[in-house]
């Protein structure tokens, strides 16, 4: 049969399976293979709470969805052209999202009598046999006995060994079918294997037998290929929201020229950033696995008061835990970056999923009058800027910040264009060790231009003061109980807050008019889906725009003129209404929430929907 | 705690006083801890500047605000772990954690194991009063059994904590007990404390005279004092007593507490060695109400210490390692990573 090659603009493909059955590893191996191209992409990682629910079933699925395109990518799809199916389990949680006519790669071994029956198959019925995939394309292989068959000579390796290469198949045969070439995974497995040979050698015989495979069945005809996407000239790579959450942190001390000190515990999906500055001991780094969660951002807090780049980072259980030592990061007025990867609560709630419902907790989540900035990251590499940002905030305004990213931004892929550190704005920052002219003794709680205290850290002679959690008299810092001095010291803290707002950027409009119909308001992880109905709906000629709001608290100081140019302010979010509150609370402006709670993004299709019933 | 000394100027006992009024209760044990914490700071040879305390919450907590040196007061409970990072970031500075019985054994207790296990080498003031007196008297978690308090009006029914043993199960590598009403011996154990390289755990029985007045007055005061304590020197035989004619001596694995003299001299006695790991569990145990019959007497001093490194020194040397492995880190190289492509 002569082969033939179909050229395609965009491509969604989600990788399901067991979660023993290496499906993040597949999916983030074809993702960097696709970015190493130049594609444009987006992934959704997308797994079980369970390190390994019981095999076959339902609950163990694990997910990841790649979504590639010569255009711009701004979402990971909200429905696939191509599923791989490791199991039947895989295929009944993955089939609803599978668009008709999509392709199913399949693999057979995973739908014996077993799996099915594991899967909740009704007795002696298999999707694959009942006619209920007929309206898609199921490329059926049995990639166990393929895999098997590949390493029948490596005789040291048992039969689980064996098994646990055949991602490596399907990757390669998905490889094939793209018209990609090996390199970048077997450079992958030899790093990753460099002390196992066998191991390695087994499994990039696995990856070329995969890809052979499609290459010299005839069953299979056409080849697919994506092209380079129109992105901004530069240099790019691959990163994970968590991972630019980390780099923004470092380069932020590194611009600083102050010491990190992370004090942390481990929760989903926060840990990945623990782990990865963890690494980095050779930028000096102090990383500090705390007892719990509020030791962890107690013992940044003693860090941050000798001097140090104070960093704590959790998701929404750990902020719970942590809102009393907010509170004395408020009273002390000493910077502090803390770091809220969000995800599905309330208590346990969803640990893997996403949500966005952690805001009001971040916003009004403390005992007492207790303003803190908080700001929001909406991709993968904005987490870099955002950390930057945060880093800034906190250590020139002397106070505790809160960064919310969450799971779905965190365990997201993007290009990015990554910059140099000659391109990144130093933050300036020093310590009070000199008194001013006319001080005749130092003055913990005595305010600049900013209403900023000055940071006199442990070791400097003359400058020995106390802090505490006790209201604070203004200027000497001394403990005060006039009710005078507490009102002052109340609004003072809140206007040092407020005063931000004039050391932050003006709100700009992502895409759209200036004034029209409808002004589409997001924050966080909402961007691509937001950005991507609206620019679908702007294509159709309608006057509708979209506004990401990065600084929470305070807003950018013109954003409620921005509202007022709309007769509809729309604010969708993955929560009950947060956002959409404050802004009305703020604004006094009509906005409409639209809200999803499902523990997965929101979709561009249904926004469009949502959008268009107010055009 | 030891910390690298620098030649400090001569300062005395009221170089350590800030301008801050002193509000706790007359009366209060806390005055004296106060006077023999600035009593031996001028003698410890750290700058006033390197030195820092830090306090949770409670009546004792209100320690750093009445001494002329860095310190914070933070949160009820977490002064331990406030301490941990300022230690882990600044080396370098002489660390005192004043917390108590509630602060640290109760709220607190987490950060107070974790802090012993880690060894940072810091000194923890731990003032037990066994009553809770700023929130007006609550049993603690040290309190007797059957305290009747305004928590307790039937009494308490809980076990208490014996500070010590919780000390030793959480490996502390410096335990030690004074009082506050024998100045000498807590000014010793204050410098034995700051010598100390490791996180030096310092029980000092102090006496609410507000809420639980004479908690420990059968040790400290002069009548009773002889007879129901025993004061432990490095190298000396277990001896007390008013007339010091009792001595405490191993029957294997079991004290007993032995008269001297027909047929039983010093040399039959236990000799104290702070180094002997099963000798100072045997000394912690020596925990029993004084009340009953054949208790032991209550040791004071220096139970244990060993050396083990601390966690402070252990990061800053895996930092330092992996600098001279790698060289330092290069944030161009960081933010480059491995796998790049170039759009035109």
């Amino acid at each position: 049969m002569e082969k033939q090659q179909v050229l395609l603009n965009d491509v969604v493909i989600k990788f399901a399976g067991d979660s023993g059955d290496g499906m993040q590893l597949t999916g983030s191996q074809f993702t960097n293979n696709t970015a190493l191209l130049g594609i444009d992409l987006a992934t959704f990682p997308d797994f079980p709470a369970e390190i390994r629910a019981p095999i076959g079933t339902v609950p163990g699925v694990s997910g990841f969805q790649v979504h590639f395109s010569s255009e711009r990518v701004y979402t990971p799809g909200d429905i696939c052209d191509v599923l791989v199916a490791m199991n039947a389990a895989a295929l009944k949680v993955n089939l609803r999202n599978l668009k008709p006519g999509g392709k199913i790669v399949v693999n057979t071994e995973g739908f014996d009598a077993r799996n099915l029956r594991l899967a909740n198959y009704a007795d002696g019925i298999s999707p694959l046999e009942d006619g209920s995939l007929n309206s898609y394309e199921v490329i059926a292989i049995d990639v166990t006995k393929l895999t098997r068959e590949a390493l029948k000579e490596f005789a040291d390796l048992g039969m689980k060994e064996k098994d646990r290469a055949k991602n490596m198949f399907v990757l390669g045969f998905l490889y094939w079918m793209y018209n990609r070439d090996l390199d970048n995974t077997i450079n992958f497995l030899t790093d990753k294997f460099s002390k196992k040979p066998t191991i390695l050698q087994s499994n990039i015989k696995v990856l070329q037998a995969g890809f052979n495979y499609g290459d010299t069945t005839e069953t299979f005809s056409t080849t697919y290929t994506v092209e380079k996407a129109k992105l901004p000239a530069g240099k790019y790579r691959s990163i994970m929201g968590n991972q630019a959450l980390s780099y923004g942190l470092i380069a932020a001390g590194e611009k600083s020229g102050l010491p990190i000190f992370l004090g942390s515990y481990p929760i989903t999906p926060a840990s990945d950033i623990l782990h990865e500055l963890s690494k980095y001991k050779t930028f000096g780094i102090r990383t500090f696995q705390a007892e719990d969660e509020i030791a962890a951002i107690t013992s940044t807090i003693g860090a941050a008061y000798g001097g140090s780049l104070g960093i704590t980072t959790t998701s929404g259980p750990g902020m719970a835990l942590k809102a009393e030592a907010m509170g004395l990061a408020v009273m002390l007025e000493i910077p502090l970056v803390i770091v809220n990867i969000q995800r599905g609560g309330p208590s346990t709630g969803l640990p893997t999923k996403t949500e966005q419902s952690d805001l009001m907790q971040a916003y009004y989540g403390r005992n007492g009058e207790c303003p803190m900035p908080v700001i929001a990251s909406s991709t993968p590499s904005d987490c870099f800027d955002v950390a930057y940002e945060a880093v800034r905030i906190a250590v020139q305004h002397m106070t505790p910040i809160i960064l919310l990213s969450d799971g779905y931004i965190a365990n997201g892929a993007e290009p990015w264009k990554f910059p140099t550190s000659a391109e990144l704005q130093p933050i300036d920052v020093s310590f009070k060790t000199t008194l001013d002219e006319g001080e005749v003794k130092f003055q913990p709680y005595k305010r600049d231009e900013k209403l900023v205290r000055p940071w006199a850290v442990p070791g400097t002679p003359g400058f020995e003061h106390r802090i505490g959690g006790l209201e604070k008299q203004d200027i000497t810092g001394n403990i005060n109980y006039e009710p005078e001095n507490h009102q002052h010291m109340v609004n003072t803290r809140q206007a040092k807050v407020d005063k931000i707002a004039d050391y932050i950027p003006l709100q700009q409009l992502d895409s759209g008019p200036e004034k029209g119909k409808v002004l589409v308001v997001g924050w966080g992880s909402t961007y691509g889906a937001i950005k991507s109905a609206v620019m679908e709906l702007q294509a159709k000629g309608h006057a509708v725009s979209h506004a990401h709001i990065r600084y929470i608290r305070p807003f950018p100081k013109n954003l409620g003129e921005m509202l007022k140019n709309f007769d509809h302010v729309l604010v969708p979010e993955i929560n009950n209404g947060q956002l959409v509150r404050i802004l009305r609370d703020q604004y006094f402006v009509d906005a409409k929430a639209y809200n999803k709670i499902m523990g997965v993004p929101i979709t561009k299709t249904e926004l469009v929907l949502e959008i268009e019933k107010m055009l | 705690m030891s910390t690298l000394t620098n030649e400090a100027p001569l300062l005395t006992a009221k170089d350590f006083a800030t301008d801050q009024e002193v509000r706790w209760c007359p009366g209060c044990g806390d005055y004296s801890i106060l006077a023999q914490v600035q009593k031996v700071m001028p003698g410890i040879g750290v700058p006033k500047e390197n030195i820092v305390i830090i306090s949770g919450i409670g009546c004792s907590s209100r320690f750093p605000y009445y001494m002329n040196t860095y310190g914070m007061h933070s949160i009820h409970g977490r002064a331990t772990a406030v301490a941990s990072g300022l230690k882990a970031a600044r080396p370098e500075l002489s660390v005192w954690i004043v917390t108590g019985d509630g602060d640290g054994l109760s709220i607190g207790g987490n950060h107070t194991i974790h802090m012993l296990r880690r060894n940072f080498d810091v000194n923890i003031l731990l003032f037990n009063n066994q009553i809770y007196g700023l929130t007006k008297g609550q049993y603690s978690p040290t309190s007797e059994e059957h305290k009747v308090t305004k928590s307790t009006p039937f009494g308490s029914i809980d076990h208490p904590f014996n500070p010590l043993a919780l000390a030793m199960g959480a490996e502390a590598t410096f335990i030690a007990r004074s009082m506050d009403r024998d100045p000498k011996n807590l000014q010793a154990m204050l410098t034995r404390a700051h010598q100390h390289r490791g996180a030096s755990f310092l029980e000092i029985y102090q006496n609410c005279n507000i809420f639980n007045d004479g908690a420990f007055e059968i040790f400290t005061e002069k009548s009773t004092k002889a007879e129901e304590t025993l004061f432990l020197e490095q190298g000396k035989p277990l001896i007390f007593g008013a007339a010091q004619n009792k001595g405490i001596k191993l029957d294997g694995f079991k004290p007993v507490v032995v008269e001297l003299g027909e047929g039983v001299s010093a040399d039959d006695l236990w000799i104290h060695d702070e180094r002997d790991i099963n000798k100072a569990q045997l000394l912690i145990r020596m925990f029993d109400n004084p009340k009953n019959a054949g208790h032991f007497p209550r040791p004071f001093g220096v139970f244990y210490e060993t050396d083990r490194p601390c966690y402070e020194d252990l990061l800053r040397m895996q930092i330092e390692e992996t600098i001279a492995a790698k060289g330092p880190g290069n944030l161009d190289k960081l933010l480059r990573g491995n796998e790049i492509w170039e759009i035109q």
